[in-house]
């Protein structure tokens, strides 16, 4: 960009061409004052508090619009101008209700800064005003129009950046003030109490329902990442106290500033009275307090006895997507050096254990090949088996951005979610179907010529098996097997594939199969084929669900897989890790997940050691989880609350979360971000780190750190991909693997001119339908998700009162045909079946799924979707087969 | 012929039949244009437009022009119509005489209006039942029909009040109005309708209509007097491959009516200039904007626009030249906001219509962020005659910086209420008592309001004011979009302020502060003095808050909204003065400061002004006379009409 000179105040500048007034003084350092200005979301020039002179120009400017040109002579700060601000404010205040002394905003407020700074300290202009009745029906946030100052941010992070359109300008002149877009409240508009409004408020208009009363100059902030979904979006804890009393969002590199309601205002549980505050130790059936040294030493002593009497092999521990990069390192390095077995996996292997497999099969890394910044610039997205409205919400907001700038949207998804309503073109296609669906759109992009031939000679291998079997594939057998119409499926195929650069967008509809490793290799297939891959804005990206997820699978919490994706069975890794540890480490893989539990029903596993995990709720077939864990000697679960899980353990240890410890997280792109303590662990808590140091310890493996950043230390000095990592890098922001060198700056598309594994690789699968489909006995599809307010097991969520209010309980999605010949109503309890259990849970008849397809979320333990799901995996990822089982509905007889 | 034309030019759905037809080129125009002129050349346009007469035969035969402009139809002119239609089947006139639903010719205080060619008389508020006289009278022995008869609009020896109407007027925006049937492309064909556009795109570049239109000197007609061509040239100037060409037709100043008649009476004027203006500046696709209460107007620019299509005068090739243009409508709510142009983009791109601050402007960024023209329809309707007959012509009247004419739309006090389009420089005082035939009842001339709601008022002292852009500006008004309201020795100045106060508050978008929060607190002001609670500072305050409100508000309504206020403080200021200090209200206006009395002297106890007051706050009988109430009275005035030797007065 060109750049011109402009004068100042004095100050000569030369900043680009394209800066408005308010950005060139910004950069030299000159304030101007605003009140509605948010840079590129709210630039309409309304407020009239950065009025300036412009010599030569009649009249005041608003430098957030007014553009630079060279030779420019601006002055910000006249007798003349500051009057005029002097007179807005005055007039400003005269519709604002004044109650400065009890308003939650003092002390943070803009309107409140500036009137002090320019004097204004009188209502001049008083006249009649309207009242408006405070809008309190949202649980989390008031909106009171009598502090309203039409600023509109809120308006333009509604519309422009959340993209929900629940609020608005509502009459005119006088007699404007911002409604919800029902005319009624904001509970009964489209808001998703994102709560973003509320964080670009300047004034007391939007604020918080606090539970803590507190006073601005009472907290301090705290920079950490949410620990919620995978997105891993900046924010700021604000404390008062010991306690966590608001949050409120940074600018971080993947929120920009965003947030959701889970990340705003799901931060309730931190200092909750259910807290496990001190050890407990099961005496005769009961869980007990102990001290810290009496459940430790029980651990030892079980752990010594049963590596004495059955092998080591006969403990497993199941690590955690939620704690921090260094603790999940420390856990599957407790398992592998201190109690010498690779028998340690977690969550991962529940929702994107395909992922990895697959992707590091056609690629050669599993994760996103894009960032999140990139979604915004992407011309066709393509969204697979992803509600990401409700799973990745900033990421769903995000995408409704990318579609408002003119991206096209295809959606491919069995329920017709939110974005399905944004979508160019929208495919309802029948869960398990996902590989035909994928083969049907490769069948169409090759027979249309439309396939990028360049590309696959350059950079890929195996097409021409690809091509045999695509060619099975025609429109009319996928949109058959499918559901949906062939036209459609053409639209997409050929929307896809002449697009400038298109990016899939696919979770755990893709993955949660028997089939899931096929589905995965399918979506790269598609980006392969059409060489939509190695670019940017073009790309797969599978988007991880848990804060930590990329991070756990990176630290080697898997079986087979040191850290940084190092294979236990490589004598080479194996050696290296074997000198970094100085012990003998075992070479052979040990057990998924899915594995362990099937292997502590039949008595091979012994010792189950649960760090963060709740598999009572969140893996499939309860009470075959259940079984396995009755069937175990000892129970260890080390957790926040006494989860569903806690509550069978032997041995339960409390843990801190995630705003009382320092460590790192990695998002779904990649990104390794800094975590940083705000508040004090309850009672005797301990963070994960600290206890898994005190066992190694009190094993006889002799482990000292400082802090968590030197355990970062050990892991980027074992991890390539990870090299260049430390926690000096990661103060100001996060950085993106591969790392490999403290000089890297970070990868933000992965391969670009060449796959990590070399070239791109076809991995063509034929469609094998589900497992279990609906029959006689059982003739309903059951399909399982999240919804927006709840996260994983509730554990959080649960204890978040404004997100039990917007999702209370268990239900089950059922389209009104359906329901009319059941006889069901909406409401109603029913009693649902599956082969392996039955759960009572309330009808919710709605049309965004189809007939004899029914949907429940995962979320809730009373009612647990899982009690039904099916445990049968995927032979390649042993993943379970979450997304499709067959179920029937029976009513309650009153 | 004239049977089958005079068919074609009454019966709208034979224009569908059209449908379908080739692009013509401009010698088909100009065949067109020659025929249709052979019949309706009677009509002697140039005699309207400058004075010159025409000459062509009149064939014997006759054109009845009926006004079907909203101010004529809204009297049921639309009956006079048929009237005249079934007169003329039953007399045997249908192969000679023709009926044309024409639009407005200006004179709205006597509509319905009707013209009777090749004679060049008018008949003033004309009747069904007066239908049947006129066709007997008038049409069939040349005998006018007195008790309505207006007069002979080319006779200038012994003017009338409406002949003067006329005669000192000079039309070159409203030149078709009145006189072509807007519903027929064919009669704006045959008085040099697309013959502009045809030389424009035959024989002139891009650049040579632009400089053109800079040196007539033409000024934006919307109320801004910005020079039309620089914008011209400053939309021209950017290399963007889309570009837009608007046409704001939101006309939001109260009483002001002229783009609508534009709209209603000669719609192809506006379509000629808006390709002409696509051509000047490269734009191929241009959007009318117009208010939806303007069904008549949206009817006929709907159909020109089928019937230029239809004529390839729109579309991919006009006339043959390979420029291609197309013209679609956008429905306004009618919010007066939305005249300002970026307040009208926003409307159109489907935002709420609020203004943004420029720069930068719609000529950089406009319409979906392209590079937009955007001219009022006043504007458009002088283009398509300055590239015909040349800027030199156009410079030729007018002033030296406000060339060319203006139209007016004149109201309140004063006889001929209606369109008058004057060269500017025309005296205020010709407007009002040469056109307008001055103020009625005998009443005083107390001020002229100009500019709407934006503008000011002009006390008697300035009635020799010129009416140009300058002086208007110099003495506290400005021209506007040409809304005119005279206003008699009955008005009270602190009213009329708050009128027009009232009226931006109500349009305020509500976007910034200053004209958001300030012109209600100005109106309230307002509110307090005509209600006799004002007190000293107050004009002080609205002085103040005026200052405010100019300075800062975001757009021109903001920023022109308290000059009603201050224009009258500055020539009125005694009558604030008396309201705040004396609570006296001298125009007898503000209820709250004014008192009925009934004279005993005069009353003659006949008993009507008890029995028909409303309220009930008359009392009294026919042996000891009668008393108001004053605290139950509401001066609503009933009484006052009632009362027969008019016994009661107002203090």
């Amino acid at each position: 960009m060109n750049k011109v000179s402009i004068e100042i105040d004095g100050r000569m500048l030369s900043v680009p061409a394209d800066y408005t007034v308010l950005r060139a003084a910004g950069s030299a350092g000159i304030g101007i004052p605003t009140l509605c200005y948010l840079k590129d979301i709210n630039e309409i020039g309304a407020c009239r508090m950065c009025i300036v002179e412009v010599e030569g120009v009649r009249g005041f400017q608003t430098a957030c619009v007014y553009p630079v040109s060279a030779n420019m002579v601006v002055h910000t700060d006249t007798v003349a101008v500051r009057n005029a601000r002097k007179n807005v404010l005055q007039l400003i205040m005269s519709t604002h209700k004044i109650d400065c002394l009890t308003c939650e905003k003092a002390g943070n407020c803009k309107l409140q800064d500036y009137c002090y700074e320019y004097e204004v300290d009188t209502v001049v202009y008083s006249g009649k005003n309207i009242e408006y009745a405070i809008d309190s029906s949202n649980p989390f946030y008031f909106r009171d129009n009598n502090k309203c100052i039409l600023c509109q941010r809120c308006v333009a992070v509604c519309s422009s950046l959340q993209c929900s359109n629940a609020i608005g300008l509502v009459n005119r002149g006088f007699d404007t003030f911002v409604g919800a877009d029902n005319d009624k409240n904001i509970e009964q508009s489209t808001c998703v109490s994102c709560g973003n409004c509320v964080s670009n408020c300047p004034v007391g208009a939007l604020s918080p329902k606090k539970k803590t009363k507190f006073r601005e100059w009472e907290v301090k902030s705290t920079r950490t990442i949410c620990p919620y979904c995978g997105v891993g979006c900046e924010l700021y804890l604000r404390v008062k106290g010991n306690t966590v009393v608001d949050v409120v969002p940074a600018n971080g590199p993947a929120n920009n500033g965003m947030l959701c309601v889970k990340g705003k205002f799901g931060y309730e549980f931190i200092n909750h009275p259910d807290r496990l505050t001190q050890p407990l130790i099961r005496k005769n059936g009961v869980l007990e307090e102990s001290s810290w040294e009496e459940a430790l030493e029980l651990v030892v002593k079980k752990i010594r006895s049963i590596k004495q009497a059955n092998g080591a092999d006969a403990c497993a521990g199941l690590s955690s997507a939620r704690v921090t990069n260094e603790e999940n390192y420390l856990f599957q390095k407790l398992f592998r050096a201190v109690i010498g077995t690779n028998n340690v996996d977690h969550c991962a292997r529940l929702c994107h254990a395909s992922t990895v497999a697959g992707l590091a099969t056609t690629l050669g890394s599993g994760a996103m090949t894009n960032s999140i910044e990139e979604v915004t610039g992407a011309d066709v997205i393509f969204v697979c088996g992803s509600n990401t409205t409700e799973t990745h919400p900033v990421i769903g907001a995000k995408i409704k951005q990318a579609k408002k700038r003119g991206a096209k949207l295809i959606v491919a998804e069995p329920r017709k979610i939110e974005l399905a309503e944004n979508a160019d073109v929208f495919l309802q296609i029948r869960p398990g179907t996902n590989v035909a669906l994928f083969n049907g759109l490769m069948n169409i992009i090759i027979a249309e010529n439309l396939h990028n031939r360049q590309f696959i000679a350059e950079r890929t291998e195996n097409f021409s098996e690809l091509e045999a079997i695509v060619k099975n594939y025609p429109p009319e057998l996928v949109a058959e097997i499918c559901g949906i119409d062939e036209a459609k499926l053409r639209e997409a195929a050929i929307m896809y594939a002449t697009a400038n650069n298109a990016a899939i967008y696919y979770a755990m509809g893709i993955t949660q199969h028997s089939t899931g490793t096929q589905g995965v290799m399918s979506t790269s297939n598609l980006a392969l084929l059409c060489g939509q891959i190695g670019k940017e804005y073009s790309g797969v990206n599978p988007l991880r669900g848990q804060n930590n997820v990329q991070g756990s699978c990176d630290m080697g919490a898997l079986p087979g897989d040191f850290p940084g994706y190092q294979k236990v069975a490589n004598p080479e890794v194996l050696a290296k890790f074997a000198q970094a540890w100085s012990v003998n480490l075992s070479g052979v893989p040990g057990l998924t997940l899915t594995e362990m539990l099937t292997a502590a029903v039949q008595g091979e596993i012994k010792l189950l050691y649960i760090m963060g995990e709740n598999p009572m709720v969140s893996d499939p077939d309860t009470n075959h989880v259940a079984k396995a864990l009755g069937a175990l000697e000892l129970l260890v679960v080390q957790d926040i609350f006494l989860t569903e899980t806690a509550k069978l353990a032997d041995v339960v240890l409390p843990a801190a979360v995630w705003a009382e410890k320092d460590g790192t997280f990695t998002n779904t792109e990649r990104r390794v971000q800094k975590i940083r303590p705000a508040v004090l662990p309850p009672g005797t808590a301990k963070t994960d780190y600290r206890i898994l140091i005190e066992l190694m310890n009190a094993l006889g493996y002799p482990t000292e750190y400082a802090d968590a950043s030197e355990i970062m230390d050990e892991i980027a000095a074992l991890t390539p991909i990870y090299g260049g990592i430390n926690y000096h890098r990661l103060e100001q922001k996060g950085l993106q693997w591969p790392c490999p060198d403290k000089q890297h700056k970070g990868t933000k598309v992965l391969h670009v001119g060449s796959f990590s594994r070399g070239k791109g690789v076809f991995v063509p699968a034929e469609y094998v339908p589900s497992k279990e489909l609906p029959d006689a006995e059982y003739p309903l599809l059951l399909t399982t998700g999240r919804n927006l307010y709840h996260y994983h097991t509730r554990s959080m969520t649960g204890r978040v009162a404004g997100l039990n209010e917007l999702s209370p309980a268990s239900y089950i999605e059922i389209n009104p045909a359906t329901a009319g010949k059941m006889g069901l109503i909406d409401g109603e309890l029913v009693r649902v079946l599956s082969r392996r259990g039955q759960i009572e849970t309330t009808v919710r008849v709605t049309d965004i799924i189809e007939q004899d397809i029914v949907f429940m979320p995962f979320h809730f333990a009373q009612g647990s979707a899982n009690v039904l799901t099916n445990s049968t995996i995927d032979p390649i990822a042993k993943i379970p087969e979450y997304k499709v089982c067959a179920v029937r509905i029976e009513k309650i007889q009153s | 012929m004239s049977t089958e034309y005079s068919l074609f030019m009454n019966d709208p759905d034979s224009v569908c039949e059209k449908q379908g037809e080739q692009m013509k080129t401009q010698q088909q125009l100009e065949t067109i244009r020659r025929e249709t002129l052979a019949v309706i050349g009677l009509r002697r346009a140039q005699a309207i437009i400058d004075g010159t007469t025409g000459t062509i035969a009149a064939n014997g035969l006759s054109h009845i022009m009926v006004c079907a402009g909203t101010g004529c139809a809204s009297s049921n002119s639309a009956a006079i119509i048929d009237e005249f239609n079934q007169q003329i089947v039953k007399h045997g006139l249908a192969d000679r005489i023709a009926i044309v639903k024409c639009g407005c010719l200006g004179l709205c205080a006597q509509g319905p209006v009707v013209i009777i060619y090749p004679e060049n008389c008018l008949y003033k508020m004309v009747q069904v039942a007066d239908v049947a006289e006129i066709v007997e009278k008038h049409l069939l022995n040349g005998q006018p029909v007195q008790r309505i008869f207006g007069g002979h609009l080319d006779e200038t020896e012994h003017p009338t009040e409406i002949t003067k109407f006329f005669s000192n007027q000079m039309r070159v925006a409203l030149k078709n109005c009145g006189l072509i049937n807007p519903e027929n492309i064919d009669e704006y064909i045959a008085f040099d309708g697309y013959k502009a556009l045809a030389k424009a795109l035959f024989a002139m570049t891009p650049a040579a209509v632009i400089e053109e239109i800079s040196a007539s000197g033409l000024r934006g007609r919307g109320g801004g007097g910005f020079p039309t061509g620089r914008k011209w040239q400053f939309a021209a100037n950017s290399s963007a491959s889309e570009k837009f060409v608007l046409c704001n037709a939101d006309e939001g100043d109260p009483g002001a009516f002229m783009d609508r008649s534009v709209l209603e009476g000669d719609p192809h004027a506006l379509i000629e200039a808006m390709i002409l203006a696509g051509y000047a500046i490269g734009a191929h696709q241009g959007y009318v904007y117009v208010r939806i209460e303007y069904p008549i107007a949206l009817e006929r620019l709907s159909l020109a626009i089928l019937q230029a299509k239809n004529y390839g005068l729109l579309g991919d090739n006009i006339m043959g030249s390979g420029f291609a243009f197309n013209l679609g409508i956008r429905l306004g709510a009618g919010a007066f906001v939305c005249g300002e142009e970026t307040a009208l983009i926003a409307s159109i791109e489907g935002q709420r219509g609020t203004p943004r601050p420029r720069p930068p402007f719609p000529a950089i960024k406009g319409l979906w962020q392209k590079p937009t023209l955007i001219n009022n329809v006043e504007t458009y309707a002088n283009i398509a005659s300055i590239i015909l007959r040349g800027s030199q012509w156009y410079s030729a009247f007018g002033t030296e910086t406000s060339k060319g004419t203006k139209v007016f739309a004149v109201g309140g006090k004063i006889n001929n209420t209606g369109l008058v389009e004057i060269p500017m420089g025309t005296t205020l005082r010709e407007i009002i008592f040469d056109i307008g035939g001055g103020i009625p009842n005998g009443k005083q001339f107390k001020a002229a309001q100009t500019g709407g709601p934006s503008g000011g008022c002009i006390p008697a002292a300035l009635l020799d004011t010129p009416m140009d852009y300058d002086s208007l500006i110099a003495i506290g008004s400005m021209m506007g979009s040409g809304g005119l309201i005279v206003m008699d020795e009955d008005t009270c100045m602190v009213d009329i302020a708050k009128f027009f106060l009232e009226f931006t508050v109500e349009e305020s978008c509500g976007k910034c502060p200053p004209c958001r929060i300030g012109i209600k607190r100005m109106l309230e002001i307002l509110e307090r003095i005509t209600n006799g609670e004002g007190k000293a500072g107050d004009i002080e305050s609205l002085q103040e808050l005026a200052e405010v409100i100019k300075s800062t508000s975001l757009c021109g309504l903001g920023q022109t909204a308290p000059n009603p206020v201050l224009s009258t403080l500055r020539f009125f200021r005694d009558e604030y003065e008396q309201h705040i200090n004396d609570r006296k209200c001298v125009a007898k206006v503000c209820k709250q400061l004014i008192n009925y009395r009934i004279i005993a002297e005069t009353c003659k106890k006949c008993g009507l002004c008890a029995k028909f007051c409303p309220v009930g706050a008359i009392s009294g009988d026919r042996e000891r006379g009668y008393l108001i109430d004053t605290h139950k009275c509401v001066k609503c005035g009933v009484c006052i009409g009632k009362c027969p030797p008019k016994a009661i007065e107002i203090n």
